[in-house]
């Protein structure tokens, strides 16, 4: 599926291919590339080219493209019908999709206009400029491992000494917190932080103990409160579930 | 500069969008139109000989004060301001559609690129390039798109006459007047289909 991109706009997907906006686009890149001329097509060829790129770019689902197919194909069929001698009132089949390609064709050209005649604008800043064209989802990052290898070695230059450090880790007694708290609880039945914490904890202390108590708030050993922003937070004595 | 001049370069400054010139004429009762022109001439000279770095260009149905393109890589690498993104190519091609058969509904832009643009409608209509002008006679009533003065502003273009006329594009059609895209802004008869 190279080459394919959805973006979901909600009501539908939109699949927009990395090379062609359309069956017809893909058409017409097929009849330049073979220089073909587009009043006299090979339909036999032209068939077999367009379902060899539609299985290449795996655009066997995309209902447009199939339908394309299918009509190129009607096309050929007809063209291998018997004609009678002389028979005016015969009509090349292919009238109506050259009719189409030459369309398509044009707006290719308007498109090349508007394209040169927006990057014109796209480089040029009004004073209030705001961005009226509503941003696309960003495109997924790609990265080779030489590209990361390359932007870690930036990054490490920058730095001349890079400051590492030893983590050492520093296990968090949170079951040890629990029993305090419990403790402090079975005496009274509100408490304040400083109640289950000591004034010179150290950092695997106060991370210890405030893990016990949203703990133990789960398990509905006790109710947190602060009454107002800021004030100290209350510790309360949850009796129901004190059996638990 | 002439005070009438000073004027429109504080009203020029102010707008974010580009100002056509009969707003400008309204900035001052007194002014003719002669004389708006000449302070825009003379603003425009003032930009252009005392070397600024912005210039006022006459786009998008108005007029504009516009950074010059040599400092659009400096400016957006700083991050002072984003360029837009550039339209897909479906969007370019939706967009080139609706601005030569305007009005045209959805079932008609969708034949000529043989794709279904109802999505991409949707998101020109959001960006705001694009817009409902009309209901069609048809089944069902369809909604007919025309486009916007910010398409005019985001092309470049003072009016649609300034896209190129369908017999100066490479490929003329053997019938035009069977096939062709029509001239832009003025609707064609549907031939067919």
């Amino acid at each position: 599926m190279t080459g394919l991109r959805v973006a979901d706009t909600g009501d539908a997907f939109v699949v927009e291919l990395g090379a062609f906006n359309g069956p017809l686009d893909l058409l017409l890149s097929l009849i330049r590339d073979e220089k073909i001329d587009v009043y006299d097509i090979p339909m036999a060829r032209i068939c077999e080219q367009f379902l060899a790129r539609m299985h290449e770019l795996a655009l066997n689902a995309a209902a447009e493209y199939l339908e394309m197919a299918a009509r190129l194909l009607r096309i050929k069929t007809l063209m291998l019908l018997p004609r009678h001698e002389g028979d005016d009132g015969w009509e090349d089949p292919r009238a109506e999709l050259v009719r189409r390609l030459l369309e398509y064709q044009q707006v290719r050209e308007i498109v090349d206009v508007l394209e040169r005649m927006g990057e014109d604008r796209r480089n040029r800043f009004a004073r209030a400029w705001f961005p009226a064209l509503v941003a696309p989802p960003q495109a997924p990052l790609a990265l080779s491992l030489v590209e990361l290898l390359a932007a870690v070695d930036r990054v490490l230059r920058v730095s001349r000494e890079p400051g590492l450090h030893d983590v050492v880790p520093r296990p968090l007694d949170v079951d040890g917190a629990i029993a305090i708290v419990r403790a402090v609880l079975a005496l009274r039945a509100s408490a304040r932080w400083r109640d289950v914490v000591r004034e010179d904890a150290e950092p695997w202390e106060v991370l210890s103990a405030l893990l016990a108590l949203l703990e133990m708030a789960r398990r509905s050993e006790l109710k947190l409160a602060q009454p107002r922003p800021f004030a100290d937070v209350e510790i309360l004595r949850e009796s129901a579930g004190q059996a638990a | 500069m002439n005070p009438l001049a000073k004027l429109l370069e504080a009203a020029l400054f102010a707008s974010p969008r580009p100002i056509p010139t009969s707003e400008l004429a309204a900035l001052d009762a007194e002014a003719s139109p002669a004389a708006v022109a000449a302070a825009l001439d003379e603003l425009r000279e003032h930009y252009d000989v005392d070397g600024h770095g912005v210039e006022l260009v006459d786009q998008g149905g108005g007029w504009q004060i516009l950074t010059r393109p040599e400092y659009t890589e400096a400016i957006e690498r700083a991050q002072v301001a984003m360029r837009p993104h550039r339209p897909s190519g479906a969007a370019l091609e939706t967009l080139a559609i609706v601005a030569y058969r305007q009005p045209i509904g959805r079932a008609e832009v969708s034949e000529i690129r043989g794709v279904d643009v109802g999505a991409i409608l949707k998101s020109l209509l959001e960006r705001g390039l694009i817009e409902v002008v009309a209901r069609g006679e048809g089944l069902g009533r369809p909604l007919l798109y025309g486009t916007t003065p910010l398409f005019l502003e985001q092309f470049a273009l003072r009016h649609l006459d300034e896209l190129p006329r369908v017999d100066e594009l490479a490929v003329a059609l053997s019938q035009p007047e069977e096939g062709s895209l029509g001239e832009p802004g003025h609707p064609v008869a549907s031939g067919g289909a």
